[in-house]
């Protein structure tokens, strides 16, 4: 696992205010659903400002994993996992730590849209706020614009914010999302396949918010889109299932370049060039 | 040659579409029959109810004597037992039907649900008998307590209603909300419950219309009074189901007409419930 070299990644337009963005680490993390091992003795280190992609065939534990990474996996039937999560140094996995503040630390975006139904689009944005405490109106309307500048959408929703949350397309539903999502003000962003319900268009707009995001925050993405994981990511972990029923593994993590050019493994080339899965 | 290919061998095709038509029109005699019985027994009510509305009807107390006097205090009554039946059944029942869906997926909640399925089915006659046993015998006759009897018969209809239309708010929808850093308790009221508010009322509504019709319990609980009575904690007390009943029995012939006026308000009554539930439903369609 070589990822040393990652420190002159390209444009490192961050770093101007404030930096929120944090390293986080998995150490031997494995995932379970009551007896059912999914994952078994993950291991990575995530670069802040940078865009981790996690890459794979069906059902060998991307899911999981980066549900892992938020809490979000305990709420699954039986889910419970061993090893251990740091943010910043600090294991998500304390027993004194409040999984709902480890969620408003880490946000989630699904693969499938899922804005509030009966909420319009400005109420969306700031329902994490909202539903938290009372806000002034006019730190809302400011919160509302700037996370839909960041997860470009403004220009197109910016006439109909009191629109249904659910009237707006597929891509925008998707972007209204993110932008719901960075109105917490997270310190890691996980998208898992935020794009695969959606046309290229819509696909390609989500790519390009992703860009702009990392400059301030740290992303992980699930995709199953090789093009869009070479494309936009700086490191990439190939997630493989050697047999059925066995759980998954981290096969092989490094720099994306080398991933997708020089990688060590066979199956990880096999996979990226797309001769299986 | 090949001209016929399609409609030679197709004696199947022909008797299937006799026997197609013959069901259908089977399925519209019933739908028909069904539909007849229905406008009927509204229409009927109309007609001998409409006979005896006449303002005094509905702002003199009854006489079980005489024109059978008024509905006044019967409607005052049912009021206050509709009332009190939704602030006890609707709070309980919901936050049953929330629990069932959220956290019922063990033996508890297979038992209350069992438990709930079983009350739905039993007789109302016995509801008021129990609650006469449990209450009356020791506090009198008195409307709270023929409420409680409709609350019990509403709860494993709400509860029901509430869990089954909670289970379809989408999983999206909370993991969402989880995902927000929102704790559960939150992710329920504020954003679960909202987005299935328009089911829940709707069926709701449909508990309180078949409630409000409810005879049988009042009899063992509020008994049935002439006189105005507003204190629902103690006394005997009138319903407009309770008017119907009792002047419906009795041996004048006008006072038995008087009984197809409070049936016929009875009737408007829980005909206007069901076409708001209804109407709930379909705008949150929209
Ligand atoms: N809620 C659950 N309960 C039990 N087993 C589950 C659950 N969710 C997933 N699994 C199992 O865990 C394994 C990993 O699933 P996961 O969804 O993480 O795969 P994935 O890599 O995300 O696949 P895909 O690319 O199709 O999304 C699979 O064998 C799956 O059947
Ligand atoms: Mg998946």
């Amino acid at each position: 696992m070589s990822q040393e070299g990652g420190k002159a990644g390209p444009q490192r337009a961050g770093g101007t205010s404030s930096v929120t963005a944090q390293t986080m680490e998995v150490q031997n993390l494995s995932a379970y659903y009551n007896k059912f091992k999914a994952v078994t003795d993950v291991s990575m280190k995530i670069e802040p400002n940078k865009v981790t992609a996690l890459i794979g065939p069906s059902g060998c534990g991307k899911s999981t994993f980066i549900r892992t990474l938020n809490r979000m996996h305990e709420i699954a039937r039986g889910g419970r996992i061993e090893g251990k999560v740091l943010l910043d140094g600090e294991d998500i996995y304390d027993d004194r730590v409040d999984p709902v503040q480890v969620r408003r630390k880490i946000g989630m975006v699904f693969q499938k849209p899922n804005p509030f139904p009966t909420m319009s689009v400005y109420d969306n944005v700031v329902a994490g706020l909202k539903l938290e405490r009372r806000h002034k109106k006019s730190e809302l309307d400011e919160v509302v614009e700037k996370m839909l500048r960041q997860a470009a959408l403004w220009d197109e929703v910016k006439d109909k914010l009191s629109a249904n949350g659910t009237d707006l397309s597929g891509g925008q539903q998707q972007r209204l999302c993110i932008a719901r999502t960075l109105a917490l003000e997270p310190q890691v962003i996980l998208l898992d396949e935020p794009a695969s319900a959606l046309d290229p268009m819509s696909s390609q707009k989500i790519e390009d918010a992703m860009q702009e995001l990392k400059e301030r925050y740290t992303i992980v993405i699930v995709t199953h889109n090789m093009q869009q994981a070479s494309r936009s990511s700086d490191y990439t972990g190939f997630f493989f299932i050697e047999d059925m029923g066995q759980p998954g593994q981290l096969w092989e993590f490094g720099e994306t370049s080398k991933m997708f050019s020089n990688p060590e493994r066979q199956e990880t080339e096999d996979y990226v060039t797309g001769r299986f899965g | 040659m090949a001209s016929n290919q399609l409609t030679k061998a197709s004696g199947g095709f022909q008797r299937r579409k006799v026997v197609d038509r013959v069901m259908t029109g089977i399925a519209y005699a019933f739908t028909a029959f069904a539909l007849v019985a229905l406008v009927w027994v509204i229409a009927y009510v109309m007609s001998r109810g409409i006979q005896v509305w006449s303002l005094s009807f509905f702002t003199e107390t009854t006489a079980l004597f005489g024109d059978g006097g008024g509905i006044y205090n019967a409607m005052i009554g049912t009021a206050w037992i509709v009332l009190l039946a939704v602030l006890i059944g609707v709070p309980v029942g919901v936050m049953a039907g929330i629990y069932l869906a959220d956290f019922g997926d063990n033996r508890l909640g297979d038992f209350i649900r069992f438990t709930a399925d079983t009350m739905a089915g039993i007789p109302s006659i016995v509801v008021g008998l129990f609650i006469y046993a449990l209450l009356i015998l020791i506090m009198g006759w008195n409307a709270f307590a023929g409420a409680c009897a409709l609350a019990i018969l509403m709860l494993p209809v709400i509860a029901r209603t509430t869990e089954g239309i909670i289970r379809l708010v989408p999983g999206e929808i909370r993991e969402a909300s989880l995902a927000l850093g929102l704790p559960q308790w939150k992710t329920m009221f504020r954003v679960v419950l909202p987005t299935a508010a328009a089911g829940i009322i709707t069926g709701v509504f449909l508990a309180v219309a078949r409630a409000a019709g409810e005879t049988a319990p009042l009899i063992f609980t509020m008994l049935g009074s002439n006189f105005t009575n507003t204190n629902p904690l103690e006394g005997a007390m009138s319903a407009v189901s309770l008017y119907v009943y009792q002047a419906s029995s009795s041996p004048y012939e006008a006072v038995q007409n008087a009984a197809w006026g409070a049936a016929l308000v009875l009737l408007i009554f829980v005909l206007t419930l069901n076409f708001i539930a209804r109407a709930i439903a379909l705008r949150q369609k929209a």
